[in-house]
């Protein structure tokens, strides 16, 4: 079975290499800062041992005050996971770096949580709108949306 | 010692009896059948059926209706049961799913609808030959079902798009029920009126 990472033992890696870049760490998962998104993902694919070169899915949260990005990412290689997230305090013009440079199947994913939360990824090659028309006004999944 | 009987008829008593049988066929087959296909000579008697036309074009119509292929969602895989062998819609002269709208003349909406399919499921709709029909099956086609309430993407029912005769409730319907609702339709189609006769007296 696929051995899920400890946070807290990445995390300390990640500081190594990135200081000020961890928000939070725990055995499930690691809350980076927004702006070191990319350095941190790169590091992480790319990194001998923990060779994280599968992108599962990428999902997203309202908790009211900000969004919260989640990324599960495994490692065929390996067989071992881990949980990374991010989060995104602004409610009116939310952005985020693109991960479809590093995994190209961020790519319809990442359109998807533009269309149903409204979080712009920059960078990406094409972002718009995928399950909704253009034109239709408002991000549905949001908790304020009606 | 007696020998126990082993037949509850002797031998020479089963052979009287067909004996009795042959002499009542032979008293009965004196006579020579007659030809059962006499009446072929008789062509005007036979030929002629008197009916409205408009009872013949609606039994024409209503026992081969062809289905368009409109299954957006689940409710589809009740149709497929609907039909294979088991429940076999054949029966009804239907069991070709037309590909092309132009050759169909019913469709099944078998499944939820989106805002964003309603403009092809309307297209598909206008390229149909006329006459045509609609059964609205599920509850998602009825009403929107269970997106009804809240839901920002989904058609709250295809009467919003396309004119609906046939409402088959369930969720999904079991088959039973859409060959129900399919023979309701036919029913109605019975009852079509195709020549206006009043405007035939007026001519």
């Amino acid at each position: 079975m696929t051995v899920a990472l400890s946070g807290k033992e990445i995390a300390n890696q990640i500081v190594e290499k990135f200081p000020d870049s961890i928000v939070a760490s725990s055995e499930k998962e690691i809350v980076v800062k927004s702006g070191s998104l990319l350095d941190v993902a790169a590091f992480l694919k790319d990194t001998p041992g923990l060779d994280f070169n599968y992108l599962n899915y990428i999902t997203a949260v309202d908790y009211y005050d900000h969004f919260e990005v989640v990324y599960m990412l495994s490692s065929l290689e390996h067989n071992h996971s881990l949980v990374l997230k991010t989060r995104c305090y602004d409610r009116e013009n939310p952005v985020l770096p693109s991960l479809v440079r590093l995994w190209q199947g961020a790519d319809f994913q990442e359109r998807e949580i533009y269309d149903l939360m409204g979080i712009r990824f920059e960078g990406h090659p094409n972002m718009k709108r995928i399950f909704l028309w253009e034109g239709f006004q408002g991000h549905p999944l949001r908790k304020d949306f009606m | 010692m007696e020998i126990e009987r082993k037949y509850i008829y002797s031998d020479i008593e089963l052979d009287r009896k067909e004996g009795e049988i042959i002499e009542e066929v032979k008293a009965s087959s004196q006579a020579v059948i007659p030809d059962p296909d006499e009446w072929l000579e008789e062509e005007l008697k036979q030929n002629i059926i008197l009916t409205t036309v408009d009872w013949f074009i609606n039994w024409g119509r209503r026992s081969s209706l062809w289905p368009a292929i409109c299954f957006p969602a689940c409710c589809a895989f009740e149709l497929i049961a609907a039909n294979g062998p088991r429940f076999d819609l054949a029966r009804f002269g239907m069991e070709i799913l037309r590909a092309s709208p132009r050759q169909a003349d019913l469709m099944i909406t078998a499944g939820t609808l989106t805002w964003k399919m309603a403009p092809n499921v309307r297209r598909i709709y206008n390229q149909m030959p006329e006459p045509k029909w609609v059964i609205a099956m599920g509850a998602c086609a009825i009403s929107g079902g269970i997106f009804a309430s809240a839901s920002y993407a989904v058609v709250p029912g295809y009467n919003r798009i396309i004119p609906v005769d046939v409402y088959v409730p369930g969720c999904p319907p079991r088959p039973e029920a859409l060959i129900y609702g399919i023979q309701l339709l036919q029913k109605k189609i019975a009852k079509r009126r195709n020549i206006d006769v009043g405007k035939l007296i007026r001519r």
